[in-house]
């Protein structure tokens, strides 16, 4: 048979059994379509959280208390460290290390924001004014913290929008004065934005310098350490320095994790890369369950065709040209199956995105191709069986088939 | 394989010691038990026999559409017990034309679409399909009814259709299993009367039928017993 013949020779058969065709139809694509979907997804969650790195600039590392080999517990940052670090730490670190050029200590707590007869209970965090460069928090109204020495515990605060309107609402809040747990703080700054800060909404906080932190939350230690490097610095060599620095700090104890962006976001990525093969693999099961059923669909079909494959089979057709006649039909069903669920698959991805535009869902071409392959394979595959029982019909026994 | 037309006076047929046994619960029945034939291109043959006697396995045999556990089978000069599955497909879409006593036409397709299958499966361009088929129905009466779907068709004019199909490809041999059984007296002599002027133009006809009324029309007749030929 010519494949132009097969091709219409199945069509005209798939147009007389519409809901068989449309039973396979649905099942395919929603197969792909979930393929699609669910890696999106994963491309999504990771596309947010490498935006969310991207803010960080690459010239700036991070510590943490705490190294796995002192606790033998969790890495930080979510291990117990074994020893704080402290401000004065930080503070002497950036004279120990020369391509240091500025260091944010960070002291994360929630406290009870007051102002008037309004009060919230807020995160705030205590750093100093380095942190505003490295998140690149633009302040709307007025300035960020002063960019003195942070060892000093003075009394300014900068909020968020939405926490400042929840506590002024239209008055201005520049130079007013907020209660914070017992203390009392001067406005001096007004954040824009959410700031792009690792999921924490800035809009609803407070900034204080750190050693005022210190003394609101009665903390001993940093949360973590934001260090900044100059230029054209090597990020490795100034971790070796800064954890050198520390180690003589500590009485001779590595007890400290310094981490680059870099290396922490190729550790993401790894992870969200392998979440999203996992979750595509679950979809693509669903293209497996498609392919069971065109199989109990397809050989209906021959035991309904029976007498017709034997007809064809004593006008001349050889197993071959039968087996090829089933196998075409299922591919078709399958491969319209498969356009219908990239084009579903396609519709919910925009449709996501538009509701949701922070995160960057996205069906890569790999996962789409995979997908539509996957799906034909599977199509091909579970058709086989069917197409061969047909094939090797006995045209005696077919044609006497009532 | 040879296209060309055989000569007369040679054998389109000729079956040796043909034996097929079938398992039929624990009884072994022997269809075909040592059958032995001789067909000259251009005969008129009718098989005639009981039920069970072996005529159906005969046609099937005859066919290609069934082997035979023993004996050999010549067809047109051409042993066919040692073709693989292509070829004996090839065979049956070049060489044998079947008529059978339910018409098989597929239903989904039109009468023109029918009678172009075999030359689908042969491969042939759509073009010369549609003309030879023109032809045929034409040469058949059909010219009117080639967009018709079977359901839309008497019985006669199935046949008709299942006919043409049969002999759109020049088939050196028709087979015809009852043909006439499923139709009208009336349709039924239209339908033998056409399958004879089919025989004179040279093809050999081979019907299997129990209506001794319709076998005597043969001028050679093959009567089966018990899977043997029992008396010409």
């Amino acid at each position: 048979m010519r494949p132009m013949d097969l091709l219409q020779f199945s069509t005209q058969t798939l147009l007389r059994q519409r809901f068989r065709g449309l039973m396979i139809l649905i099942a395919m694509g929603l197969g792909v379509a979930a393929v699609m979907i669910l890696t999106a997804l994963g491309q999504g969650a990771r596309g947010y959280v490498m935006n969310e790195f991207a803010a960080i600039g690459t010239n700036v590392l991070a510590m943490f208390p705490g190294r796995q080999e002192t606790t033998g517990g969790m890495p930080p940052p979510m291990g117990a460290a074994a020893r704080d670090i402290t401000i004065d730490e930080a503070f002497l670190l950036q004279r120990r290390v020369s391509s240091i050029t500025a260091v944010a200590p960070l002291i994360v707590g929630s406290a009870r924001v007051g102002y008037a007869e309004r009060a919230r209970e807020v995160s705030v965090l205590g750093t100093s004014a380095l942190f505003f460069k490295i998140r690149h928090l633009t302040v709307g109204q007025g300035n960020a913290l002063p960019d003195g020495d942070f060892r000093v515990a003075s009394g300014e605060a900068v909020i968020g929008e939405k926490l400042k309107r929840e506590l002024f609402e239209a008055k201005p809040a520049i130079g007013e004065f907020l209660r914070i747990g017992d203390s009392r703080f001067r406005v001096v700054g007004i954040l824009t934005g959410r700031g792009d800060a690792m999921g924490m909404d800035l809009s609803d906080a407070v900034i204080i310098p750190v050693a005022a932190s210190q003394r609101l939350f009665n903390a001993a230690g940093l949360f973590r350490v934001l260090i900044e490097l100059r230029e054209g610095t090597s990020a490795p060599d100034a971790i070796k320095r800064i954890e050198a620095a520390m180690q003589d700090f500590h009485q001779g104890e590595l007890d400290v994790t310094v981490i680059s962006p870099d290396s922490m976001r190729a550790t993401f990525d790894g992870i969200l890369i392998a979440m999203t093969l996992a979750v595509s693999a679950i979809g693509a099961i669903s293209l497996f369950v498609a392919g069971i059923l065109i199989m109990n669909v397809m050989l209906i079909t021959v035991s309904q065709r029976t007498r017709e494959i034997g007809l064809l089979k004593a006008l001349g057709a050889s197993s071959t040209d039968i087996m090829r006649i089933f196998l075409t039909e299922a591919m078709l069903l399958t491969g319209m199956g498969a356009l219908v669920g990239v084009l579903f698959g396609f519709a919910v991805v925009k449709t996501a995105r538009a509701f949701i535009p922070t995160v960057p869902f996205d069906a890569p071409g790999w996962a789409i191709t995979a997908a539509v392959i996957t799906a034909l394979l599977t199509g091909l595959g579970f058709s086989w069986l069917p197409a061969r029982r047909a094939s090797l019909l006995q045209p005696v026994d077919a044609l006497q088939k009532p | 394989m040879n296209n060309e037309a055989l000569a007369d006076g040679t054998a389109v047929i000729e079956l040796q010691n043909i034996e097929k046994t079938f398992q039929l619960g624990d009884q072994t029945v022997h269809a075909l038990d040592g059958v032995n034939l001789r067909v000259m291109k251009g005969e008129y043959v009718s098989v005639m026999g009981p039920s069970g006697s072996g005529k159906s396995t005969m046609l099937n045999m005859l066919g290609l559409l069934d082997k035979p556990d023993r004996g050999n089978y010549r067809l047109a000069g051409h042993e066919t017990t040692t073709m693989d599955e292509e070829q004996r497909a090839r065979w049956r879409r070049e060489q044998i034309g079947f008529v059978f006593q339910s018409f098989h036409l597929v239903p989904r397709l039109t009468a023109q679409e029918n009678i172009e299958l075999p030359m689908l499966l042969e491969g042939l361009a759509p073009r010369e399909r549609h003309n030879k088929a023109s032809d045929v129905m034409a040469r058949l009466g059909l010219s009117d009814r080639g967009k018709h779907l079977p359901n839309q068709l008497s019985g006669g004019q199935r046949q008709r259709v299942a006919i043409a199909r049969a002999i759109v490809m020049r088939p050196a041999l028709l087979l015809a299993d009852e043909p006439t059984g499923n139709l009208d007296s009336r349709s039924g002599t239209d339908v033998i009367e056409l399958l004879e002027e089919l025989n004179r133009t040279g093809i050999t006809l081979v019907v299997v039928t129990h209506d001794a009324q319709l076998g005597e029309r043969a001028r050679r007749h093959v009567r089966m017993v018990d899977g043997r030929v029992a008396a010409e």
